[in-house]
């Protein structure tokens, strides 16, 4: 996983509450395309009209939001479906960045597990940033110092939890550092088999549903 | 020492090692894999060169890219075809139990993994889909991840988790006639909001809940994501032990015994406490629609769909009118009579036997009103062979409804079954978003009953006037 520092850049304001991780990404486009070819396919309901041409109100449509690196967005933006698709497919727009009044949790996941950095800020905050950024001047997210500079010099300070903020300094991956406690699972499962061997023996016994459907 | 909740009871006895910060690696009980992010999963693993760490607590099978069609086989759908052999392949290789098309156990995942027994009190389990909640109803700490984690708990049986706040919902009084676990859950989302929960793990529980039948458990801890949490659940009772008693992978004997006295220790201590508490009436629920593009965009059947103004606040008012425009619906108009174009039952949210019963009493002698197109889709394998022991295939067929093969089919849309655009469409599923049941396709959530009687009409009716 790339590390992460800082995120310079246009901020696009997507301000509706609840946009859903269908919207972010068609579960059709998910059926073996390529992670890396989503990008085109981001927001395609919001993003495309029925002929297919682009719709010029959609914010990341509008010249000055293009690329924009950094997406402002209201509550529970990527609540809904888990599919891992949807960042995929802001990162293959572009975007590194998603500041929100608040994400589902799944998504907030999946964006700790991808490199792309989930900032919650209050609904002033967003208000402020949403506003100055409609003029196109950079907003700067500095993951070092947890603070999101808005256009015109107004700091606001943002917390992440202290685990998710090292990994993303560091680009550690999640697997590689569980697989250090191979030790601990071990004793956690040997322990789990004597206080609760139901979870364990009928598993293993290679019971088939006809046994007694 | 304080009283623990059910959440903390589990969620404790979980915990491989402490990481700080109410971070833990949590030891995963359960995995079921599907024909997404399951075969992706085991595709990062594999190209990784790591094996299954416990293929014993691994399930497999194929429901979402897999046509409904009767007589389907896994290259029907061909956009799913690659994906449906894949999990084949990849399962098989790595001796994970696998319930192949046409097998009793396939199904879709949160259908066929509480009929098993494989979900039991107090186990964790995940799943790559976020209506993996659907399993809390038997006391499962159960939640969905992404592909990532997947892969993560492939690879190591544990997921890197950080412990969320505890909220209860408490339900006094009973459900009316006429109204069922779905309206339930709908009239909460709409009354919270779709963002209520997150970061939360949600106990459902008062003289309501414990009212309920197992699957109707179910179809209320389905909806938890819908609230925004990605774990709901009920404490279990003798109503869970004596539903999982004798189902194949359930404990059996002797242990089962053992196992049933444990899961006698599940339940929220008297002096629990939670992080947020909200109390309801089960008796002032009606039946429930959404209206909009949200769950949480609902109204009672019997009123007016709402004016912009009314909403809570500038964001939501965007939400609300671009929902109404994507509709096609007007503020201040009731939504009964409003004409439609499809009906679906189905999805992991309600298409158990009792949500298949309920519906064909609606439409038990009656004809599905011309210019519908009405689907049932049964959940599983053993659902489908159920209820056709009980003819009520037949009671569907003679409708005019279609009886088709077990899957997500055109809940999620992604085995090329779809709504086509603008159709109006009740929908027993669970989600109503933009886009989900096909381009421009236009969902109305409800009950089983609701959209039996909706089929019969032609239009949303409340299903009380029959």
């Amino acid at each position: 996983m790339e590390k992460v520092l800082k995120i310079t850049g246009a901020a696009a304001p997507l301000m509706l509450a609840n946009v859903d991780t269908d919207v972010i990404i068609r579960i059709e486009r998910l059926m073996g395309m390529p992670k890396d070819q989503l990008g085109r396919h981001a927001f395609e309901a919001l993003r495309y009209r029925e002929d297919g041409s682009e719709e010029p109100l959609f914010v990341l449509n509008q010249p000055g939001f293009r690329g924009a690196p950094i997406l402002l967005a209201g509550a529970n933006f990527g609540c809904g479906s888990s599919r891992e698709g949807a960042v995929s497919a802001l990162w293959g727009m572009g975007i590194r960045c998603v500041i929100a009044e608040s994400f589902g949790d799944i998504f907030r996941n999946n964006c700790f597990q991808n490199g792309l950095l989930p900032v919650q800020l209050p609904p002033a905050a967003l208000d402020v940033l949403s506003r100055e950024a409609m003029t196109g001047v950079s907003v700067a997210v500095d993951l070092v110092s947890q603070t999101v500079t808005a256009p015109r010099g107004q700091v606001f300070s943002f917390e992440i939890d202290p685990l998710r903020r090292d990994a993303l300094l560091k680009g550690l991956d999640d697997i590689a550092q569980t697989m250090l406690r191979e030790a601990d699972i071990i004793a956690w499962q040997r322990r789990d088999r004597e206080s609760r061997p139901w979870i364990w023996e009928p598993v293993s016994g290679h019971a088939r549903p006809e046994a007694s459907a | 020492m304080p009283g623990k909740t059910l959440f903390d009871k589990i969620w404790e006895s979980h915990v491989v090692t402490n990481l700080g910060d109410g971070w833990a690696l949590l030891h995963i009980d359960r995995h079921l894999l599907h024909d997404l992010s399951g075969t992706a999963g085991l595709y990062e693993l594999a190209g990784r060169s790591l094996p299954v760490r416990n293929p014993e607590l691994c399930f497999a099978t194929p429901d979402h890219a897999v046509s409904s069609a009767p007589g389907r086989t896994g290259d029907t759908f061909a956009g799913g075809a690659h994906l449906y052999h894949g999990l084949l392949q990849l399962a098989t290789r790595s001796s994970i139990r696998l319930f192949d098309l046409g097998e009793p156990g396939q199904g879709i995942v949160h259908v066929m993994a509480p009929e098993l027994g494989i979900v039991q009190p107090g186990a964790t389990l995940v799943c790559g889909d976020s209506h993996t909640c659907t399993n809390g109803g038997l006391g499962a700490l159960a939640f969905g991840i992404g592909s990532s984690e997947v892969t993560h708990a492939l690879a190591t049986q544990t997921l890197l988790q950080q412990r969320p706040k505890t909220m209860r919902i408490w339900f006094d009084g009973k459900l009316a006639s006429g109204t069922a676990a779905k309206d339930l859950i709908l009239h909460v989302i709409g009354q919270l909001g779709a963002d209520a929960g997150t970061g939360y793990a949600v106990e459902y529980a008062g003289p309501a809940i414990r009212a309920l039948e197992i699957e109707e458990r179910l179809t209320l801890c389905n909806l938890s994501i819908e609230l925004g949490a990605k774990m709901g659940m009920v404490a279990p009772d003798d109503k869970t032990a004596q539903w999982l008693a004798d189902r194949p992978y359930a404990p059996q004997g002797a242990l089962f015994e053992r196992a049933r006295e444990y899961w006698n220790s599940l339940f929220s201590d008297a002096d629990a406490s939670f992080d947020r508490e909200v109390l309801f009436d089960a008796g002032d629920v009606v039946p429930t629609i959404t209206w909009g593009t949200s769950p949480e965009q609902v109204m009672p059947i019997d009123g007016l769909i709402p004016a912009i103004a009314d909403a809570p606040d500038e964001r939501h008012r965007q939400a609300w009118h671009d929902a109404l425009a994507y509709m096609g619906l007007e503020s201040g108009r009731p939504i009964v009579g409003a004409r439609i174009d499809w009906v679906f039952i189905g999805s992991c949210a309600n298409s158990r036997l009792t949500d298949l019963r309920a519906a064909a009493a609606v439409v038990r002698g009656h004809q599905v009103a011309d210019g519908v197109t009405a689907w049932v889709v049964p959940g599983s394998e053993s659902v489908k062979r159920a209820a056709q022991a009980e003819g009520l295939d037949l009671v569907f067929r003679d409708a005019g409804f279609e009886w088709r093969e077990p899957g997500c089919s055109m809940c999620v849309a992604a085995n090329g079954e779809q709504i086509p655009p603008q159709a109006r469409v009740v929908s027993t599923s669970n989600r109503n978003f933009v886009g989900r049941q096909g381009p421009g396709a236009r969902t109305h959530l409800a009950s089983p009953a609701m959209a039996a009687a909706a089929a019969l009409a032609g239009a949303i009716v409340d299903v009380r006037s029959l």
